[in-house]
């Protein structure tokens, strides 16, 4: 007999462990790396307005209206130019970063809550309840978020608080669809038959088999819903209905450059991209996340 | 068929009544509407009268159909700020919208199939990155934002198209960009998805064998599948347009139902802002049905079903 | 022996995969006559589907396939351009495929499918397109054949719908039927009937028939010519007679003892089956690739295996051993 051990035919087909592998896959994802790396700064910035902000947001000087930022003949006194109220746009955009990103967290943290459970419970119980959850995502889905969320920001009168809780209260409906299809797939797996079986209670099947399991998507979601809130809040406040002044919030700064644009078009450019820069990012890492959790998804 | 039709039918009222509840009840989300009409200058007295004069002193089921009964006879109120009937107002301003909202969708299919299709022919090709990456961008773009820069650019730097109003067509441009573009990512993303599906199925496989041409296989095989979900999710979008005109038509100062809309708000005209509220969703409502039986027409296996 | 309609030499068939080659089909040769039904065998992953579509051109894009020469009716497909192979396609070779359920296009009549075909290759008008895939329906046994035009394929049953993918096969009178396994997906009692019903039209039709299966029943009725394929080589072809009756090739011996034979098996006894691992075709293979699962193996099956033939006709077989299987008949087990 030939000695078989060492035949090429039947070498073992070794390949990386999944560890690897991920890692492997989140390395290789530019979108996902360029997102990320993006994000973290812009939440640094957030986290450390104070020290990074030359001057005080708030601090006016009729003096120093309107100086053009640097590259177009300013001084460094202000690097990004002053506004109509002679504020330091830099140190406003810095404090604005703190108003989007927390706007963004909390609404799709709320949101993100109240889609989930009503998500879950509709894909794992089904029958009444999925239809109750299917109805009010209906009728969540035919109310025109924007005019509801000015309205309703308009009759509470225009917070910080207010503006995160209405967002919060309106954007669910991705997080419960979502869910709930997650859900209804990993319902039928084997892993969570066997689990009833041995009798596991209803909580603990859906905290140790279900989420586990649903969280990549839950991940993917709560990307997509911060990007989705940052930009609204951005909208409202440019409407005049949203965070009110003098709070740095970058729609406001595009809203109050909107009547100078004729003239000095930068006011308006300058706080438009940095939002869509870190709306961006948070796409890319959304997309990312969900290339990399589950490569067969992409679409 | 029919029995679809019907079932949808109840459902898309039902959500309709639910709507009509919460868009009734944002009246009372500011405490005293009474109060809110009378202005900062009214005293208790004038207060008092307002709410007798409106009939806000009685329960709040019996105004709830009150307003119900008289919305569905089209009465929908008045306004407090142009004190005219609410549905006049409404329906004087929603041609512009209507307008906006079809240029808007048909710009948005007729870039983003197209761009789909051709991403998911070649995929991870060149025009398959530069579709993912403007989808990705699209999203990501703040249409107020991205409106002031074509005004600055097309209006302002270059002159060649006028930056407010609505008196002629052209002046519709821009807005069509800027409110069919944020529907185009998802537009995109299904349709290349939908054909990439098809394509690798096995009835692709049977029109090659017999014979037929790439430009048959792509269109007549296999497009007309994956244009089925893409029309259900154009409806939906054109109801997410309506909804977002408001930005819109702020921004290019179309006198629309959008910027109806936004002046209501600001003016405290809680009338019309309910009434627009309700009507929008109407239009969601109407559009996700007619697309619910769109869908079903379309699609042989739910025809007969 | 006739005049030969497709002649195959050396065909290869390469897929990139993560990290490698998968080389699927490595140089095989057949031959199939006009009117002849030749019959390729094999466990799934052996490459018989893939064969097939190489045939037809019909491998996707990211697919090396090559060939030493490759000839339909003296058509050279090795350099065959698209529109050479479009014109070919449907008219004058077609192909059945496994799926009745999934290879038909939902959102088409049945109707609109049938002459598809027809109109695409023959100068036709509608009116009688349509009275030839009436009269094709019927052939297939499809009754109330005119009113079926007007169906989707969803109305139909998987049995009707491989019905209609025949009829559509036939359309345009093939000189070339591929029929990659037609009936697997089919429920049993049905599947004789649809075979049945392929081979009596195509002899009446006189087609030649290429048929892909892994059922050596089947291939006993049916075959003129039987190739036997395993991890991507043809271990043995020839006469479906020779074949049977005197298999030479280990592999081909290994299938035979898995069928029951009326009057031959004893009741009770059970029945072959053939141990060992179907190699990795990823990299390169050298050497016999049944070695993995051959109870006759010796040091030699890993170089060259020698093409050698028994003596009778075309029959030819790939093995070290002279004799083939015969070794094991003498070697007590």
């Amino acid at each position: 007999m030939a000695d078989m051990a060492t035949d090429p035919l039947l070498a073992d087909i070794t390949g990386p462990t999944p560890g690897q592998m991920l890692r492997k896959r989140i390395f290789g994802h530019q979108g996902l790396l360029i997102g990320a790396v993006v994000l973290g700064v812009l939440v640094l910035v957030a986290i450390f307005a104070p020290w990074l902000a030359p001057h005080d947001p708030y601090a006016q000087s009729l003096m120093a209206r309107m100086q053009p930022p640097v590259f177009l003949g300013g001084s460094w006194e202000h690097p990004l130019g002053t506004d109509h109220l002679g504020r330091d746009y830099l140190s406003r955009l810095i404090y604005g970063a703190r108003v989007s990103l927390l706007i963004g967290t909390v609404a799709a943290l709320i949101s993100g809550v109240i889609g989930t459970a009503m998500g879950v419970a509709a894909g794992y119980f089904g029958g009444r309840v999925d239809a109750v959850v299917t109805f009010l995502i209906n009728v969540r889905l035919a109310m025109p978020v924007v005019l509801v969320a000015l309205a309703v920001v308009a009759i509470m009168g225009g917070s910080l608080q207010v503006v995160i809780v209405v967002l919060g209260l309106l954007l669910w409906d991705r997080f419960a669809v979502v869910m709930r299809s997650s859900t209804l797939q990993v319902r039928g797996r084997e892993y969570v038959a066997a689990a009833r079986a041995v009798g596991c209670s209803t909580p603990r099947i859906l905290m140790s088999e279900i989420m586990p399991n649903i969280v990549n998507n839950l991940i993917v979601v709560v990307t997509l819903e911060m990007a989705h809130a940052i930009l609204l809040e951005a909208a409202l406040s440019f409407l005049g209905l949203g965070v009110q002044p003098p709070t740095p919030s970058w729609g406001l700064m595009v809203s109050e450059g909107k009547n100078m644009m004729l003239f000095e078009p930068w006011m308006v450019m300058i706080p438009g991209v940095v939002l869509f820069v870190l709306v961006l990012a948070i796409n890319l890492m959304g997309d990312g996340l969900r290339d990399v959790t589950a490569p067969e998804n992409r679409s | 068929m029919l029995q679809f039709i019907l079932k949808r039918l109840g459902l898309a009222l039902l959500v309709a009544l639910t709507v009509s509840i919460i868009s009734f009840s944002l009246l009372f989300l500011s405490g005293d509407p009474a109060s809110a009409i009378g202005g900062e200058t009214a005293t208790d007295q004038d207060i008092e009268a307002i709410r007798v004069l409106y009939g806000f002193d009685r329960p709040l089921v019996v105004q709830y159909w009150d307003w119900l009964s008289s919305a569905l006879t089209g009465d929908l109120g008045e306004s407090y700020y142009f004190k005219l009937p609410v549905a006049s107002l409404i329906a004087d301003r929603l041609q512009i919208t209507m307008i906006l909202g079809v240029c808007g969708i048909s710009f948005a299919l007729l870039t983003a199939v197209p761009l789909g299709v051709a991403a998911a022919i070649r995929p991870n090709s060149f025009i398959d990155r530069l579709a993912l990456f403007l989808s990705v961008a699209g999203q990501a773009m703040p249409s107020f934002w991205f409106g002031l820069i074509l005004i600055v650019v097309f209006a302002i730097q270059l002159g060649w198209l006028p930056p407010s109003g609505a008196s002629s067509p052209v002046h519709f441009i821009m807005p069509t960009i800027v409110l069919g573009y944020y529907a185009m990512p998802a537009i995109m993303r299904l349709t290349r998805a939908g054909m990439l599906d098809v394509l690798s199925s096995d009835y692709i496989r049977t029109a090659r064998a017999k014979g037929a041409s790439e430009g048959r296989v792509l269109f007549k095989h296999a497009l007309r599948n994956a244009i089925i979900p893409v029309v259900s999710l154009a409806a939906v979008q054109m109801g997410f347009m309506l909804g977002g005109s408001i930005v819109v038509e702020s921004i290019f100062a179309l006198h629309g139902a959008g910027y109806l809309a936004w002046e209501s708000i600001a003016r405290n005209d809680l009338p019309t802002v309910q009434a627009l509220i309700l009507v929008f969703s109407l239009f969601y409502i109407i559009f996700t049905f007619l697309s619910d039986v769109l869908n079903a027409w379309l699609d042989p296996r739910m025809r007969a079903g | 022996m006739g005049d030969t309609l497709l002649t195959v030499r050396g065909l290869t068939i390469n897929i990139p995969v993560g990290g490698g080659t998968l080389h699927a089909v490595r140089g095989i040769d057949f031959d199939v006559d006009r009117g002849e039904t030749l019959c390729i065998v094999g466990e799934s992953g052996s490459g018989k589907s893939l064969t097939s579509l190489a045939l037809m051109g019909l491998l996707g894009g990211r697919i090396d396939r090559r060939a030493t020469e490759m000839q339909f009716d003296g058509i050279d497909l090795t350099r065959a351009n698209a529109r050479t192979m479009r014109a070919l396609r449907g008219d004058r070779m077609s192909m059945i495929f496994q799926e009745p359920m999934t290879s038909l296009n939902p959102a088409y009549t049945i109707g609109d499918q049938l002459t598809e075909a027809l109109l695409l290759h023959r100068d036709v008008g509608r009116e009688a397109a349509r009275a030839r895939a009436v009269e094709l329906l019927e052939k297939v046994g499809i009754t109330a054949a005119a009113s079926r035009l007007g169906q989707y394929p969803h109305q139909l049953s998987g049995g009707l719908r491989q019905r209609v993918m025949i009829a559509m096969a036939l359309m345009c009178e093939p000189e070339l039927i591929i029929a990659d396994e037609p009936t697997t997906a089919l429920d049993v009692t049905i599947q004789a009937q649809i075979l049945r019903l392929l081979v009596d039209l195509g002899r009446e039709m006189n087609m030649a028939m290429i048929l892909i299966t892994h059922d050596l029943g089947v291939v006993a009725r049916v075959a003129d010519k039987v190739a036997v394929m395993y991890a991507g080589e043809l271990v043995e072809t020839g006469s479906a007679s020779e074949v049977f009756n005197a298999p030479m090739h280990p592999y081909t011996r290994g299938l035979l003892r898995c069928i029951p034979q009326p009057g031959k098996t004893e009741r009770g006894a059970r029945l072959g089956t053939i141990p060992g691992i179907v190699p990795s075709l990823v990299g390169g293979v050298t050497g016999c690739p049944f070695r993995t699962r051959c109870d006759q193996v010796v040091d030699a099956c890993r170089q060259a295996i020698p093409r050698r033939n028994p003596g009778s006709g075309n029959h030819e077989f790939r093995c070290v051993h002279e004799t083939g299987h015969r070794m094991a008949e003498e070697s007590p087990a």
